[in-house]
């Protein structure tokens, strides 16, 4: 539980960031919150040369609006999001789910940009990232570009990032006024990942369903979005057969692992639950 | 008298004797993080050692290069097997009568054994190193499964065994045999069973599980070339037989070890025996003739220090239709893992077991257990219990849960219809113990009068109707226990550690202020000692606890104890404490005497000093005796005020308690909720109530966690799978339940302050009662026992299985 020996750089800027991990190449890491990077580096299963250290980059902090859409800074601490009125209000689905992730402590330290970023299919962002629709700004050597959610994560821990390129920011689309909401989790404890995780925002209109969406923490080696379970409940008053159609739908797309949260069968079994119990709800918030 | 006289009530209030809720004197220090743990010695030129260790559960050492690790800058030194044999120390002997591989010889026996020790100037450095030890091994076939380590084909584990039909406690019947154990009639009891009107059998497993305390073992050897000395701190729980044992295998003069267990951040049995650690940071220290710290990361603590169960019992009992128990037979395969370390200060392998026959009156039992090797950790020590007492508490009393249900009727109702009846006490059991004290109906009727359990059982009813309806998903259970602790080890005639009895000791000191220090062969690792050993002297001398320092844990000046574990320190050293605070009191009366100018006999002790009988205004407060035995003793007499007492206890104490969860479970999800957790606890006298409460929340804490999730579990191919904290369920505020405490009193009659000890009663009762609670909840769908732990997914399967779940 001892790391190896590595050179620690804190840049000042994107760029300089972005120039040190072109420079230094596949030996460099760069680290937010260090959660999952400095475990792995106690255990020696990630042995950078150089960590490069983002808190020093004072653009990569804060929560703005920018029209339609709530741009967070990958720096921004759980912390800070839970702190954030335009979060709670505007999108309540961000504050209950980052109230999920760990415990005060890991949340002071932990980024929504580590979190998003680092392709842990356990990390409870990413799901929620795709529910909501919302695009990662990514900067490189080559300048910046903007990828979706649902494009971002390929398998666990590898993702759309290039050599060299750092994710700066998180823009999300803020919901519809009136949506129902809800991610429900099942943990084993508090600090733990998902066994399963569902997110789910939607809107109703006249006692049907009008709009969904539907995200997936942990069943997969990536993150997911269940989108022919969603479709599943458009014009239904979730009524118990929809229920029922819906999480087979997603039990469907799942592929956990068995591990110490149980044996697959059972990871699936609870995907389907989360998926059943956020619907309804979020039915029973929607306005 | 006048106004400002103090009234009884005042003057017994400012000692803060027994009874009283005396805050933790200790907590000041640690509260401030002011504590001084082994992590926080820093000697000059100390040197930092960490352990290379196996990837396998089962292979051939076959060549160990350090030639590289060698060249790490900072590398000192890398330890072998083959160094140890050069000063003997290669094996070691464990407290179960068995040897130890201090460093792999040859072959390893489980995954995360010590194989090479890197010795170097800093911890960053000794990792380095060991990640430069290019270790060659031979995979063998790993044996897992304790089921299967006696069959024909099972691979050989111990090769330093093979040929040897005789073990430390008696024949062996295969090569991976340790030993068997059997006590009570077997005649007798085949005869119960055969003439049975109802029988029940069932194998229950305990699986194994770890102490895990906050601070892992650690320690700081340091070698004086020049004296020829040899200073340890470490993590012990007992310092005095670590001393002895260093002095045994290391071959040096005793009085030449200086052993100092300084704070200790929890034990739970985790830190009676002697580790790998403890040997190759001695030796390094011998070797560099610098000061060498070695500190164990939670994953080595989990995967290599001593594990805890691991216990498979065979469960029969023999009934009449009416339900009255006429028998019992217990079967126990138990799974030591590669070497036995069982930390057992018993003459019996299986420790105090054979307490099996608990709370009740069985007229004949038998039980038999076998201990055998498998390719995991060593162990298995007592896990905040007496040695194997929670395995038997589990045992017996899913055992009369499940007799209830085949009887339908009742568990309490049960329980009450055999308990062993107060007139019966003394009480000698089928199984060989004689039963100090108790009043059980009284505390099992208290428990159900203060929870509802009538009313409780009517809910669950009606539950379960509505379940059947369609109408909930959600399940609930009751889990009655109702357990009888068998602590204070122990008895010269039951107990020892390597030949030395158990005792325990202490030595009081009156300084000529009125103030003094104790010192005990005890070491409190969280239990509150500073604070509790005062409140004994305090009620029996009459000097206020705040006056009385006491000191635990240097080797030096600590008279020799036993240490603390198996709730014997109360028992045992708190018998030693009242004995010696007993003889101050004695010379304290002569000199009073001689000072009030009457006969002793004259005289009667009154709270905090001597009065004259019948003559209340001539008194002497043991303030002023102090003080007069140091300048004015009677004649002939020596002065000062000091006493020692070692104390052999004439039998074990027998604590009790009734205890009753209340659980719902979500059949889809398998989550439970504990709605309600109620424990009474009848200790015996209560020696500071607000430290029984503080052991019994962290002891049920303990219990709850052991029940619903926490284990050390191995795959099909021997890789231990629990190794850190995300899947060793170890419970946080937020998962733990509320707490309900109660008590009843029921002294020991052989105790001096009739005491018997509490701290790992919480324990050994509420593993059985979360596990009855979950048994129980799924029993109306058709089950009669499901083995824990109960976490979520397993409580799901069981739902599944029994057709409550599609």
């Amino acid at each position: 539980m001892i790391p190896g020996s590595f050179s620690y750089h804190r840049p000042a800027s994107v760029a300089d960031a972005v120039k040190l991990l072109s420079d230094l190449g596949e030996d460099a890491r760069p680290l937010a919150g260090g959660h999952s990077l400095v475990p792995m580096m106690k255990l020696r299963l990630a042995t950078p040369a150089h960590l490069i250290d983002l808190h020093g980059i004072a653009a990569l902090k804060g929560i703005r609006r920018d029209g339609q859409n709530l741009v967070i800074g990958a720096m921004t601490t759980q912390h800070e999001l839970l702190a954030s009125d335009d979060v709670a209000r505007s999108m309540p689905i961000l504050h209950e789910a980052a109230l999920l992730i760990a415990d005060p402590q890991v949340r002071y330290r932990g980024t929504i940009g580590g979190n998003v970023a680092n392709g842990d299919p356990g990390n409870d962002m990413p799901a929620l990232m795709m529910t909501l629709g919302a695009t990662y700004r990514l900067e490189g050597p080559g300048g910046s570009r903007d990828v979706a959610a649902t494009d971002f994560y390929q398998g666990a821990y590898f993702t759309a990032l290039e050599p060299g390129e750092i994710l700066t920011s998180v823009s999300v689309p803020v919901p519809a006024a009136g949506h129902g909401y809800a991610y429900e989790k099942l943990k084993r404890k508090v600090g733990d990942y998902a066994t399963a995780a569902a997110a789910v925002v939607l809107t109703m209109a006249g006692g049907k369903v009008a709009t969904c969406s539907i995200g997936l923490t942990n069943v997969h080696e990536t993150p997911l979005l269940a989108a022919d379970a969603a479709k599943a409940v458009i014009g239904t008053s979730l009524d118990a057969a929809t229920l029922k159609k819906v999480a087979a739908a997603a039990e469907a797309i799942m592929a956990p692992a068995a591990d110490a949260r149980g044996p697959v069968e059972y990871r699936k079994h609870v995907g389907g639950v989360m998926v059943t119990r956020a619907l309804q709800r979020a039915a029973s918030v929607a306005k | 008298m006048n106004d400002l006289t103090p009234t009884r009530e005042q003057r017994t209030a400012a000692l803060e004797g027994m009874g009283c809720k005396r805050k933790r004197v200790e907590d000041i220090r640690f509260t401030q993080g002011k504590g001084n743990y082994v992590d926080d010695v820093k000697l000059p030129g100390m040197l930092h050692g960490d352990f290379v260790r196996s990837p396998h559960p089962h292979a051939r050492v076959k060549k160990i290069d350090d030639s590289a690790a060698l060249k790490v800058p900072g590398v000192l030194a890398v330890i072998t097997a083959e160094t140890l044999k050069t000063v003997n120390l290669a094996w070691m002997p464990t407290l179960a009568g068995d040897v130890q591989m201090v460093l792999a010889d040859g072959k390893v026996l489980f995954q995360n054994q010590e194989v090479a020790f890197v010795v170097a100037t800093d911890r960053y450095a000794a990792d380095d190193g060991i990640n430069a030890v290019i270790v060659e091994y031979e995979p063998l076939p790993p044996l897992v499964d304790p089921f299967k380590s006696m069959d024909k084909d099972a691979p050989v584990l111990r090769e330093d065994l093979v040929g040897k039909t005789t073990g430390a406690h008696g024949p062996r019947k295969h090569d991976n045999h340790i030993f068997e154990w059997t006590v009570g009639d077997k005649e007798l009891t085949d005869a119960a069973f055969n003439k049975a009107e109802v029988k029940i059998k069932e194998m229950i497993s305990y699986h194994r599980t770890h102490p895990s305390p906050l601070e892992t073992c650690q320690c700081v050897c340091s070698f004086d070339k020049i004296k020829g000395e040899l200073t340890i701190y470490g993590t012990f729980q007992a310092p005095h037989v670590i001393r002895t044992v260093v002095a045994l295998i290391a071959k040096l003069p005793e009085q030449k070890i200086h052993v100092i267990a300084p704070d200790i951040g929890g034990g739970f049995g985790n830190k009676v025996g002697a580790y790998p650690g403890y040997i190759c940071a001695a030796v390094a220290s011998i070797v560099t003739g610098k000061p060498v710290k070695w500190v164990e990361d939670r994953i080595e603590n989990l995967t290599a220090t001593s594990f805890a169960r691991d216990y498979h019992m065979t469960t029969e009992i023999a009934a009449t239709k009416d339900g009255k128990v006429t028998g019992l037979r217990v079967h126990v395969l138990a799974d030591h893992g590669a070497f036995d370390a069982c930390a057992d200060p018993s003459k019996w392998p299986a420790g105090f077991f054979n307490i099996v026959t608990g709370s009740y009156d069985f007229p004949t039992a038998h039980l038999a257990v076998d201990g055998v090797y498998t390719n995991k950790a060593p162990g298995g020590v007592a896990y905040r219990c007496s040695f194997r007492v929670t395995e038997a508490a589990y045992c017996i009393e899913r055992a009369m849960d499940i007799l209830a249900q085949k009887l339908n009727m009742d568990p309490a109702e049960l329980r009450l219809k055999n308990f062993i009846k107060p007139e019966q006490f003394p009480y000698h059991s089928a199984l060989g113990w004689e039963y100090d004290s108790g009043d059980y109906h009284t505390a099992m009727r208290k428990m159900m009068e203060t929870t509802g359990y009538a009313a409780l059982r009517k809910e669950q009813a009606e539950k379960r109707a509505a379940f059947a309806r369609g109408e909930t998903r959600e399940i609930m259970g009751l889990g009655v226990s109702f357990f009888t602790e068998i602590v204070g080890a122990g008895p010269s005639k039951n107990c020892d550690i390597l030949g030395i009895a158990m005792f325990d000791s202490c030595e009081i000191r009156m300084h000529p202020t009125g103030a003094g220090i104790a010192r005990m062969g005890t070491k409190s690792q969280g239990q509150g000692h500073e604070t509790t050993w005062a409140q004994i002297i305090a009620t029996e001398i009459g000097i206020p606890a705040d006056n009385i320092m006491v000191e635990e844990g240097n080797t030096d000046t600590a008279p020799y104890g036993l240490g603390t574990y198996g709730s014997r320190s109360t028992p045992v050293a708190g018998a030693a404490i009242a004995m010696a605070a007993r003889k101050i009191k004695a010379k304290a009366q002569m000199i009073a005497a001689y000072k009030l100018e009457v006969h002793e006999d004259d005289l009667e002790f009154d709270i905090d000093g001597f009065r004259v009988k019948g003559l209340p205004e001539k008194f002497m407060s043991m303030k002023d005796i102090c003080w007069a035995a140091y300048n004015s003793v009677p004649p002939g007499m020596e002065p000062g005020l000091e006493a020692v007492s070692y104390y052999d206890p004439p039998n074990m104490t027998y604590p009790f308690g009734a205890y009753l969860c209340v659980m719902d479970i979500d059949v889809d999800t398998g989550v439970y909720k504990v709605r309600r957790f109620y424990a009474l606890d009848d200790c015996g006298t209560r020696i500071n109530p607000m430290i029984i409460e503080g052991q019994v929340h962290g002891g049920l804490t303990e219990a709850f966690a052991i029940a619903m999730g926490q284990e050390i579990r191995y795959d099909d191919v021997g890789n231990v799978v629990t190794g850190s904290f995300m899947d060793f369920f170890m419970p946080t505020a937020v998962e733990t339940p509320h707490w309900e405490t109660d008590f009843t009193v029921t002294p020991s009659p052989h105790h001096p302050i009739g005491a018997k000890g509490v701290g790992e009663s919480p324990n050994v009762g509420g593993v059985p009662a979360f596990s009855n609670a979950v048994n129980d909840a799924f029993s109306f769908l058709g089950s009669t026992h499901i083995q824990m732990p109960h976490d979520f997914w397993r409580n799901w399967k069981a739902a599944k299985d029994l057709g409550a779940v599609a």
